[in-house]
């Protein structure tokens, strides 16, 4: 469900590093929770963000959903297939699924993300009754 | 917590692999496969659904008709055995308690509650019913199955080859192989469609029998969830309970009028007609986004800078590709093409106030 090779955020995006390129997505967990994504509301490339900024919006049909920029830089690509194939976010979330590509503006903020075994156990606290 | 009742087909569901959520106290399933293609299935072909949820209340006993009379909007002196009318229970202030199915069986009548207002209902009319007149809660022991959608005679037909000949708002008493059965022509999608009343233990049957319906058919039967009931209900603009309606809303105000007979007395009806005398406050209306942003329950109304109203449904239409709602405003606003502001997550979207349902219904008259 969640894998290895990926960084997480406590909003439950996933950050997958591919040299100064953080391509970002939001997790299995995350798009469960929205049963159903029917919209995805992209930023325009070029954008400069800052770790923590929305950058991305997922309507579903149970609720609106923001995604934060997991690390500051530049937005340099967004997946324009979820813009006519949102469901892409349930039935692939770490493959076609994917919602935008940001530059790295500074590798020591990749240090707050989560790895895999944290972010496991954030999730397992999350569905505790 | 208390702990979620299961309907007797909750294990077919598990199997289908359906999301289940709690729904009024009952664990439901939500959706099978999307609600979207769930949707479409009911608009273009045929859909099941498990409504065991909902409750039943049988009212019987010398003089029902008139002792039920007093609680309903709706005249149910007007049935004969084989009708169904809808129609609502108010409070004294005209508020409504529930919205309801009133079925005239040759013995008395029953009625089809909103799940979460079953315990409410059966005590309030308990409360109001004289004797020898009683109100007995058969809930625990009927199953519910709907079946929806352009093809659903086609499939009916296989099980009982009488249902070709009811009309909307009619039902039928049979046998299901060695079952007593309710075959109602009703719905709440807007498409011809049928509703399934069996005692509790043969739902897992029915639900098999009306498969191999289709499959004979050579047509297809797809399971649907709450997800798209909700979806399918809104695209009719019909009003669902908790949502549009409550306690605290009158049917004048929610554009119930046509299912209020003033010229039977009943609980409310002094407040209402009061009320058809002064004027509604507000009104409910539907409305088609024209900015981006799904419109949902809550969400302020606008008009001209000034909060004018509230959002009590809204949703994607699968249909139509557009963002729907329904809400209410001033009466000065309820005519179509007034174009309304809603805040969307500090954002104001627009939405053009429409007539009627979103999408047209296709029940069968």
């Amino acid at each position: 469900m969640y894998p290895e090779d990926l960084l997480y955020t406590k909003s439950h995006e996933w950050v997958k590093v591919e040299d100064d390129r953080a391509i970002v997505g939001v997790t299995s967990y995350a798009q469960d929770q929205l049963v159903e994504v029917v919209f995805v509301e992209l930023p325009e490339e070029g954008k400069e963000v800052k770790a923590g900024d929305t950058v991305a919006t997922l309507e579903s049909v149970k609720a609106v959903a923001d995604v934060y920029a997991p690390v500051s830089g530049k937005i340099i690509e967004v997946n324009k297939q979820l813009e006519n194939q949102p469901e892409l976010v349930n039935q692939d979330p770490y493959g076609e699924g994917w919602i935008l590509v940001i530059e790295i503006a500074g590798e020591e903020e990749l240090h707050t993300l989560m790895k895999v075994s944290d972010y496991q156990s954030l999730i397992e606290n999350e569905l505790k009754p | 917590m208390e702990e979620l009742r299961k309907t007797p087909l909750n294990h077919i569901h598990k199997k289908m692999g359906a999301k289940m959520i709690p729904f009024a106290g009952w664990e439901m399933p939500l959706l099978y496969e999307t609600i979207s293609s769930e949707h479409q299935k009911v608009r273009t072909q045929a859909g099941i659904f498990d409504l065991t949820h909902m409750g039943e209340l049988k009212i019987y006993g010398k003089g029902c008709e008139l002792e039920l009379a007093k609680l309903t909007t709706n005249d149910p002196t007007k049935l004969s055995p084989g009708k169904i009318q809808y129609s609502l229970l108010c409070l004294p202030s005209g508020g409504i308690i529930d919205d309801i199915l009133v079925y005239r069986l040759e013995d008395g009548f029953l009625l089809v509650v909103n799940a979460a207002n079953t315990a409410k209902d059966y005590e309030w009319i308990k409360s109001h019913l004289r004797e020898p007149v009683k109100v007995e809660n058969l809930t625990d022991s009927l199953a519910l199955i709907a079946i929806q959608g352009p093809d659903s005679e086609k499939i009916m037909v296989n099980i009982e080859p009488a249902v070709s000949e009811l009309k909307y708002y009619n039902f039928l008493e049979t046998k299901i192989q060695n079952f007593r059965a309710i075959l109602s022509r009703t719905g709440y999608t807007g498409e011809d469609g049928f509703e399934i009343y069996i005692p509790w233990d043969e739902a897992p049957k029915t639900w098999e029998l009306l498969g191999e319906a289709a499959k004979i058919a050579g047509l297809s039967l797809a399971p649907v969830g709450l997800g798209a009931r909700d979806t399918l209900r809104l695209e009719m603009k019909y009003p669902l309970y908790g949502n549009d309606i409550d306690e605290s809303i009158t049917p004048l105000e929610a554009n119930l009028e046509w299912v209020v007979k003033f010229n039977h007395s009943f609980i409310g009806r002094d407040a209402l007609f009061e009320q058809k005398a002064s004027g509604v406050k507000k009104r409910l209306v539907g409305f088609v986004a024209l900015d981006r942003g799904i419109p949902r329950q809550g969400y302020p109304i606008f008009y001209q800078e000034k909060k004018v109203g509230v959002v009590t449904s809204g949703t994607l239409s699968p249909s139509l590709k557009k963002n729907i709602g329904m809400g209410y405003v001033p009466p000065a606003l309820e005519k179509p093409g007034t174009v309304i502001e809603l805040l969307i997550r500090e954002k104001k979207v627009r939405a053009e106030i429409t007539a009627g349902p979103f999408v047209p219904p296709r029940i069968k008259k």
